[in-house]
């Protein structure tokens, strides 16, 4: 199953990377998410699938009695979720707000921070 | 997470015995700034007692941090552990000499950036959350500075970048606007990279806590999965701290944002990027960062030079304080690839200097383009007819910048520069004294234009023109003192000045910093108790 798993998460690195290439800014911004994504499941991946019960522990003992599940993974993954929904949420504001400012979501004509063609700085002393 | 014994120790996993008071200082500052940072953000319409509350809890945050040094000065690293969940599972704050330390550093910016803050932000940026964004901001800042689980550090991470944002915003002009695009969707990848390297790194050793991975990377040595760990968490942080090639989201957002927000942002968080690097790299992975040493001396080279370069090609006084930041960075990375105690604590030292430095002279760049109405370089002149002592304070600086003594910016270079040449890296031992002379030259630039020179350019030189606004209360919106504004300045070019004539406390703080990077036998300890 991890082998799997491990190629469907290269294809969503692959296809995230290659919408964060576009100059759309909303390409980019979907490409986030993919690439959250993808970086969510390797989490999930790395801590490792199985079908074990859930770790919880019979009433009079300390340990749990068999092979249980790895509980970390889930909890990990839940806050990157978070994380990144709440960024994505913030980005996709931003970008809406650059837009009605700035007339275009094109990043190759989002040149205010850094004007073309800018006069060469003082020379000498 | 097979693999454990199955036997457990109750007596060991329970605590009944209450928790030392000193201890909490280790969490403490997180919580006061999380404190702080809500109340200001309930009191969002009282601009004015915003501005008290946020200071009141920066200095108590720097009180705290204080007292932190203190104790881990004399007690060695302290461990607190989150819930009784001994490590390696539970959530672990292991503070060392290098995390108090850049914690109080990042504490005394943070508190005279409130200061300066607090007649330069007006009553619509307060509204827009300053303050709150600040003080969470330090909540970020000091949680990954202190934290000993290598997750937690991600999420302190984001927490301080989701705040970044929003200072950056701050006012939502057309440059604010694009530049936050930019600095937010790189970032954004930089802790996607970090947590892909995390996520990685608990599958191949199936923990999160730094100590835990000391111990089993030693114990399984350099192997493929690991370097490529390694690699992805050098890229990640070198993306944070701004490191060439993937430094160009700094110059192209820095200088976008209120003065203020622009010096904090220079002064801490590339820094942040920079400890992180020290703490995965030379503590947790010391093995593949020797076998990195050959790249991150390149990186290392190429960001300084690249760096001051383009801070000489700029005639915008702050994008131009923005290259400097670049070539600071790579200063620190060549201690880390050097790798030697002297070395990182060359380091050390000069993120100390530089987070101090940096700060200050965006300060001083704020209160220039107040007197003469613009950053240009074309429209400065004159300054020192308007104010002597700016032009003292900006010489000082800029000499401390350059790494000139007798300021602080010349012993972490010497240190630097000394440990290359003892293990033969002679080629970036030059690579430094170069870009100090061409720092020189750069911030030596401004200071001739700005300050020298009778006025701006196309006023006859020796003569004196008058300055468009002329005053620093220009900033202010009028009214108020301008202590605000002098007293940060002041206190943080104070410290540059004491840190280049009385080096030896710092030098010996980060050399307990570096050592025990290097040799972490101290942090293990605390973690795991005298037995590890």
């Amino acid at each position: 199953m991890e082998a799997g798993f491990s190629i469907l998460i290269g294809l969503f690195f692959a296809v995230g990377v290659y919408l964060m290439l576009s100059r759309q800014i909303i390409h980019i911004l979907i490409g986030i998410t993919i690439l959250g994504n993808a970086v969510n499941m390797l989490i999930f991946t790395a801590g490792r699938l199985m079908r074990e019960v859930p770790p919880v522990i019979p009433i009079d003992l300390y340990v749990p009695a068999g092979a249980t599940a790895n509980p970390l993974p889930q909890a990990l993954v839940l806050t990157a979720i978070v994380i990144s929904f709440s960024f994505f949420a913030f980005l996709m504001v931003l970008a809406f707000r650059t837009y009605q400012e700035l007339g275009t979501d094109d990043v190759n004509e989002m040149r205010v921070a850094e004007p073309k063609g800018e006069a060469l700085p003082p020379q000498g002393y | 997470m097979a693999g454990y014994s199955t036997s457990v120790d109750i007596a060991k996993a329970m605590f009944t015995t209450p928790v030392p008071l000193a201890d909490w200082l280790v969490i403490a500052p997180s919580i006061l700034t999380i404190i702080g940072g809500s109340i200001c953000l309930i009191l969002r319409k009282n601009t004015g007692l915003q501005a008290k509350l946020g200071l009141v809890f920066l200095g108590l945050l720097v009180l705290n941090n204080f007292a932190l040094l203190g104790e881990v000065l004399k007690r060695g690293v302290i461990t607190m552990v989150m819930g009784n969940w001994l490590p390696p599972f539970g959530i672990a704050f292991t503070v060392d000499a290098l995390g108090a330390t850049l914690a109080l550093v990042a504490a005394i910016v943070a508190f005279c950036a409130g200061l300066y803050a607090s007649i330069t932000i007006d009553s619509s940026g307060r509204r827009y959350g300053f303050y709150p964004f600040l003080l969470l901001m330090m909540t970020g800042a000091n949680g990954a500075f202190l934290t000993g689980d290598i997750f937690n550090m991600y999420v302190w991470f984001e927490v301080l970048l989701i705040s970044s944002y929003g200072l950056l915003v701050l006012g939502n002009d057309r440059a604010q606007l694009d530049g936050t695009v930019k600095y937010g969707i790189l970032n954004l990848i930089g802790t996607n990279l970090f947590l892909i390297a995390t996520g990685l790194l608990y599958g191949q050793l199936g923990t999160l806590n730094m100590a835990d991975i000391t111990i089993k990377v030693q114990e399984s040595g350099v192997s493929g999965p690991l370097m490529t760990i390694a690699v992805l968490y050098l890229l990640a942080f070198a993306m944070k701290a701004a490191a060439f090639p993937v430094n160009f989201w700094l110059p192209s957002s820095y200088h976008t944002p209120r003065i203020v927000v622009a010096a904090i942002f220079a002064g801490l968080l590339t820094k942040v990027g920079i400890y992180a690097l020290l703490r995965t790299l030379v503590m947790l992975m010391p093995a593949a960062r020797a076998e990195l040493a050959e790249v991150i001396a390149w990186v290392a080279a190429l960001t300084m030079l690249t760096g001051v370069i383009g801070a000489i090609a700029q005639s915008d006084l702050r994008r131009l304080l923005g290259y400097l930041v670049i070539s600071g960075i790579g200063s620190m990375m060549a201690g880390m690839a050097i790798g030697s105690v002297l070395a990182v604590s060359g380091t050390v030292f000069y993120a100390v200097h530089s987070i101090l430095v940096m700060t200050a002279l965006y300060m001083a760049a704020g209160l220039m383009a107040a007197m003469a109405g613009s950053y240009d370089l074309r429209r400065l002149g004159g300054l020192y007819g308007a104010s002597p002592l700016l032009a003292a304070v900006f010489l000082v600086l800029a000499l401390a910048v350059a790494g000139l003594p007798p300021f602080s910016g010349f012993w972490p270079k010497v240190m630097l520069v000394d440990a290359a040449l003892q293990l033969g890296w002679t080629w970036l031992a030059a690579a430094i004294l170069v870009t100090g002379f061409l720092t020189s030259l750069a911030i030596g630039r401004v200071w001739i234009y700005a300050f020298w020179r009778g006025g701006p350019e196309g006023t006859v030189d020796g003569g004196s023109a008058s300055l468009p606004s002329g005053s620093v209360l220009a900033m202010a919106g009028g009214g108020q003192s301008t202590a605000a504004v002098w007293i940060p300045l002041a206190a943080l070019t104070a410290l540059v000045v004491l840190f280049g004539l009385l080096p030896e406390w710092i030098m010996e703080v980060s050399q307990r910093g570096a050592s025990g990077l290097i040799d972490p036998v101290g942090y293990l300890r605390s973690v795991f108790g005298g037995g590890a």
